[in-house]
């Protein structure tokens, strides 16, 4: 039995799921922070 | 605690904070992983796929102390109504349900050479299996009613009510015949050499810190989504 495909498996599959995780939370946090702040100086810049 | 449940207060730490744990959690966790992988020997039974435990015990681990981490939250959402707990226990659950998804799967993967076989019905495996159904749950309950950004009552009472099965899972192979190896780390000691202890902490830190990370970006996200919530009514309002 080759031990080397189920090191390989068991790694690859935890750095794929993080992966997944650690960008689709960063991107998230980005998008939201970036229009709560768009949305923050429209209405501070609105004259009315 | 009470000065940090401010969002504002909690926004000016976690700024700053979130890019130290991701980068710190990120080189710890890949220099523990290389030091595993290259640098232990292999074990006299198991031979090589012993490293699997760098990936498989930190991910049991965190997926257990991301629930115990839900029930803290939720108790003080509930005791003492803090605004962000609710939110935290939210931001803990994907991050916990990808840990203990990874330690079944990478158990799952190891126990193929191991024992024989990908997957039995034991103690230990079932119990972590229904942690993971917990999780997803959870995850439903929380995002099917949620209020204000925060979670409801109802998850919050489930977050307490399921961390019953953290000791389970953790007895699980004292209380009934395993495949699964007995605890080999407690707080009285190890029975793992140095040459796999260490590296094995090392990983447990950077994933740890890592798991801190994105808790801290997805609670950054619950909190500027109330913030545009509020700013649309307002704007739909003048």
């Amino acid at each position: 039995m080759d031990h080397g495909t189920f090191i390989t498996a068991a790694y690859t599959i935890t750095g794929l799921a993080l992966g997944w995780l650690v960008l689709s939370s960063m991107i998230a946090m980005k998008r939201s922070e970036a229009l709560a702040k768009d949305l923050t100086a429209r209405k501070d810049g609105d004259p009315q | 605690m009470h000065k940090f449940a401010n969002p504002a207060q909690f926004l000016r730490l976690a700024r700053p904070l979130t890019p130290v744990l991701f980068w710190s959690g990120l080189l710890l966790a890949l220099g523990a992983c290389a030091w595993g992988l290259t640098m232990t020997p292999a074990e006299r039974l198991q031979g090589e796929t012993v490293k699997i435990i760098f990936v498989h015990v930190p991910s049991a681990w965190l997926g257990m102390g991301g629930w115990v981490g839900i029930a803290i939250a939720s108790i003080i959402q509930l005791v003492w109504r803090h605004p962000l707990a609710g939110i935290s226990a939210r931001a803990i659950a994907v991050p916990g349900a990808v840990f203990a998804a990874l330690c079944l799967a990478t158990g799952s993967i190891w126990g193929r050479p191991a024992w024989g076989t990908w997957w039995v019905w034991d103690g230990r495996l079932t119990s972590m299996l229904i942690l993971f159904f917990m999780y997803l749950g959870y995850i439903a309950l929380a995002s099917a009613s949620s209020e204000k950004g925060n979670v409801s009552r109802v998850a919050a009472v489930f977050g307490i009510v399921g961390a019953i099965n953290i000791p389970i899972i953790n007895r699980s192979v004292v209380w009934w015949e395993s495949q699964h190896q007995k605890a080999s780390i407690t707080l009285g000691g190890s029975s793992i050499d140095g040459a796999y202890l260490w590296p094995l902490l090392v990983s447990f830190l950077g994933f740890g810190l890592l798991y801190g990370a994105i808790v801290l970006m997805r609670m950054r996200t619950a909190l500027a989504d109330i913030r545009i919530e509020a700013r649309m009514r307002r704007l739909a309002e003048d």
